[in-house]
């Protein structure tokens, strides 16, 4: 599953929630997607909380090949 | 005669140009041009003309780069140069150093001819837009490392949701070659891969100060970007190049960095809400087959073991109370049956025969009589029953006592004050005759007694 597009995921789980809420699912596939549909959840939560609080900047070394530093922001004038 | 001083023609050449040039090194001319042609050398001739008169001109490629528009028959122009004599053809030119167009500045005709020809191309059409990433992870920004538009978005991206991989591909972003650094660093974050969206902005500044987003290459960079592309050039009433052809458009760089962060915070929201559903879908599904379960448990011995066994207790009580009673019956049928024997025997006896004979004719034909008078009497009565029913099943008969019927004029008859307004004309049917009558008023109330 963690091969999955996160928006795909997200499709995913909406579907499982809309078939689970119209309540017409027998209750062997109730659970199966209901498994699903938490594990799906769980995987998009940890997409987003992967993102981390982080800010780099690119730069350039002699070769010509584009690597990138962490960045603090310093204020000029306008540039 | 003898001594007329006679020059050759390059002499005349020579003096003309000397005075021409002289006199002409630096003049502004306007007029309109025609017959504009770049050839392949890069240089450009074209005619500067007006109602009166016609100049050459001459447009060298060093100096093409200059000129901030695309010189056009029929564009009304201010030239500025220097008179040159072509003596080989015997012509004049005017070597052109500056091009402008006349009214219009160069600058806004620039931009006007360039987002025609974009748009022609449908590089600003809808269809080519693609929506924002809906969980953006990863946010390239391509500006000036120190400018205050990136000082502003960091603020914004840092207040409201931190979470948030942000790469800078640093770029100047006015002056010479700033739109091909521009185009450069949202190249460089294309290849760089993982990012979600790109943010090419610059703070405010003077029409010459954004010029680098109305650049042609840059516009067409943006176009190709395969990384959905925010513009956030200068303030809310500064459009460019760029504005139009990138996928959405921030009024600034700091509504660039909200949009971006919305939409992170709205996918996070509806995913906790997803859950909810989820958990609450389960939940209500579980409940509806507990229930279920317990219904039909509810039909069966399940509930009450004791029953079936009250059940068969029952219906043995009933088969004794059933035996008894038959047995009972028995035992009376069988003296009844001796107690007949006894009176039948006693009948059979020649006398009472007779006797009996007689007096069984009698109450025969008392019998036949009768009979025959209920029979007429309790026709004649079902007669005048039914006519009494007919009767007062009629409107005319409770007419008869004395109520009315009121109709109106289309026969529809009135049961409610509302049915009719004041001036209606109405039929009111009595016992005799009718009247015809116009409605004074109508009223809700009326003095009839409650109950």
């Amino acid at each position: 599953m963690t091969d999955l597009k996160f928006e795909d995921c997200l499709t995913r789980l909406e579907q499982i929630v809309g078939a689970l809420e119209t309540g017409n699912l027998p209750l062997e596939e109730s659970l199966k997607v209901f498994e699903e549909g938490i594990a799906l959840a769980r995987h998009c939560s940890r997409y987003l909380d992967d993102a981390e609080r982080r800010i780099e900047m690119l730069i350039k070394d002699e070769s010509g090949t584009t690597t990138s530093k962490p960045f603090v922001f310093q204020a000029e004038d306008e540039a | 005669m003898t001594d007329r001083r006679v020059l050759s023609v390059s002499q005349l050449s020579q003096q003309l140009a000397a005075v021409m040039e002289e006199r002409f090194p630096a003049v502004w001319i306007e007029g309109e041009i025609s017959n504009f042609k770049v050839y392949g050398s890069g240089h450009a001739y074209f005619t500067l003309k007006d109602e009166g008169a016609q100049l050459r001109c001459v447009l060298f490629r060093n100096r093409t780069r200059r000129i901030r528009f695309e010189p056009k028959d029929g564009l009304h122009v201010l030239a500025f140069g220097a008179v040159e004599v072509y003596a080989q053809r015997g012509e004049y030119q005017l070597v052109v150093e500056l091009l402008e167009p006349k009214g219009l500045g160069a600058l806004q005709l620039a931009f006007a001819q360039l987002k025609e020809r974009l748009q022609a191309e449908g590089l600003f059409n809808p269809a080519r837009k693609r929506p924002l990433p809906r969980f953006p992870r990863r946010i390239g920004i391509v500006t000036s490392p120190s400018g205050a538009a990136l000082r502003d978005m960091l603020r914004v991206i840092g207040r409201r949701f931190g979470d948030i991989h942000i790469v800078v591909a640093p770029a100047r972003v006015q002056g010479e070659g700033a739109a091909a650094e521009v185009a450069q660093g949202i190249r460089e974050l294309n290849a760089l891969g993982g990012v979600d969206v790109i943010i090419v902005g610059r703070g405010g500044g003077s029409l010459e100060d954004l010029w680098a987003f109305n650049d042609e290459m840059l516009a067409r960079t943006i176009a190709a970007s395969k990384i959905p592309v925010i513009s956030a050039v200068g303030h809310e009433v500064d459009f460019t190049i760029a504005d139009f052809v990138a996928d959405v458009r921030a009024a600034t760089p700091s509504n660039a960095a909200e949009l971006v962060v919305k939409e992170k915070r709205a996918i996070v929201e509806s995913l906790g809400d997803l859950e909810v559903r989820l958990r609450r879908g389960m939940r209500r599904t579980l409940a509806a087959h507990r229930e279920r379960l317990e219904r039909s448990q509810g039909r069966r011995v399940l509930t009450d073991p004791a029953r079936p066994l009250r059940d068969l207790q029952r219906r043995l009580d009933d088969a004794r109370a059933r035996l008894r009673r038959a047995a009972l019956a028995a035992v009376a049928g069988a003296e009844r049956r001796v107690a007949l024997a006894g009176r039948s025997l006693r009948t059979l006896s020649p006398v009472a025969r007779t006797v009996n004979g007689r007096r069984a004719l009698t109450e025969l034909q008392g019998r036949l009589e009768r009979g025959a008078h209920r029979g007429l009497d309790r026709s004649r009565h079902a007669l005048a029953g039914a006519a009494g029913r007919l009767d007062s099943l009629s409107p005319l008969a409770v007419l008869g006592r004395g109520y009315s019927l009121t109709r109106t004029s289309e026969g529809r008859i009135v049961r409610s004050w509302r049915e009719v307004d004041a001036g209606d004309a109405v039929r009111v049917l009595l016992h005799e005759g009718s009247l015809d009558c116009r409605v004074d008023a109508t009223r809700e109330h009326d003095d009839r007694p409650q109950v």
